[in-house]
């Protein structure tokens, strides 16, 4: 185990399940010594995350939809484990309708779902956080290139992520003076339950694998291993940045 | 793989997340009416499935699946 994030409490959201990128993240974190907190969507993902952390402290109900909930959530981290070093956001929502066909068709309420949940969700969270943020602290979130190509079907969580990536540039920018970093990893595709809304979700893992350097997908572990850099004071240096971890995918 | 050995592995993912006993998992047990699962379950099992048998399951093939057999029946025809 290593220590680069000893005595380093962060709070991770966003695990669903064992294939979940936030899952990838929190194994990283412990493994380098970090203390993990989690939040969960609904009571449905509470029920997939308790298989996987059995300290049921650890576990606080967070749906960034609402800012009561939002309110609710830091104010049992609060209350639970006093001052934090950093967040990992690894949320995001359309509909599956919308991540199908032509752009053109998107609703209104589709559209601004997905930046609500995908893009609005990591201003709020930052919002809420920073009072309970030490300095310094780290905030990271998760994007997808689909926000500089037009990938197909990818559609409105692309432009979605394209507003992410935008606010992290603000966000780095407002938050700099309480001393919190904020920066994105933009991963490559993983097989993920968020990946199969995506329409023909098959064939953009199978593109995406084909593109890499060396053939082979990146690995949630491998996306952990840069949060975990990126949570770390190794990264004081990095500021508003966006991080490709995808095995090259965003060179070809 | 043959047809046994496909419904031995499916079986035993059933056992471990759904929690039903083996000796119950026949290949009539169809997912939705003989298991409580919800859609959720219904996608992370699919997932396995690909990762298990090294096969694709499109959506729409996975939604015309209601039974074990229908599964043994895909996987047998598109294993890799
Ligand atoms: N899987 C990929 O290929 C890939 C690639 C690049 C970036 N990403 C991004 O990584 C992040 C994590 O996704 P994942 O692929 O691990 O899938 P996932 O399905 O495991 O995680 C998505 C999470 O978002 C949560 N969520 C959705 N709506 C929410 C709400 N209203 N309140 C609170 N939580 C909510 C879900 O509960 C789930 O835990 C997402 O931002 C996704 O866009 C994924």
């Amino acid at each position: 185990m290593g220590d680069l994030l000893t005595g380093k409490k962060i709070l991770v959201m966003g695990v669903a399940n064992k294939r979940s990128i936030a899952w990838g993240c929190a194994q990283a974190l412990e493994a380098n010594g970090a203390t993990v907190i989690y939040t969960y969507q609904n009571p449905r993902m509470k029920k997939s995350i308790s298989k996987l952390v059995s300290d049921d402290q650890k576990l606080i109900e967070c749906d960034v939809s609402s800012d009561q909930s939002l309110q609710q959530a830091f104010a049992i981290v609060q209350a639970r484990y006093g001052k934090i070093d950093g967040v990992v956001h690894a949320i995001a929502f359309a509909n599956k309708e919308e991540l199908a066909g032509d752009i053109m068709n998107t609703s209104r309420e589709g559209y601004a779902l997905a930046q609500n949940i995908s893009s609005y969700s990591l201003l709020a969270v930052a919002k809420y956080a920073q009072p309970l943020l030490n300095n310094p602290a780290s905030i990271v979130t998760l994007t997808y290139f689909g926000s500089e190509r037009a990938i197909p079907n990818y559609n409105v969580m692309g432009v979605a992520k394209a507003a992410l990536e935008a606010n992290v540039r603000y966000l780095a920018r407002d938050m700099a003076k309480f001393g919190v970093r904020v920066n994105a990893i933009s991963a490559g595709a993983v097989k993920t339950l968020a990946v199969t809304g995506v329409k023909d979700h098959g064939h953009l893992l199978k593109m995406s694998a084909e593109r890499t350097a060396d053939g082979k997908s990146v690995t949630i572990r491998e996306i952990g291993n840069a949060a975990a850099f990126l949570m770390s004071d190794l990264a004081t240096g990095l500021v508003g940045d966006i991080v490709y971890v995808d095995k090259g995918v965003h060179l070809i | 793989m043959t047809e046994k050995e496909i419904f031995d592995k499916i079986a035993k993912i059933i056992h471990e997340r759904f929690e039903v006993e083996l000796d119950k998992i026949t290949p009539e047990l169809n997912f939705t009416q003989d298991l409580d699962v919800d859609s959720i379950d219904l996608v992370e099992f699919v997932l396995e499935l690909e990762d298990t048998f090294g096969a694709e399951i499109p959506d729409e093939e996975a939604e015309k699946m209601t039974t074990v057999a229908d599964v043994v029946a895909y996987v047998k025809a598109h294993q890799s």
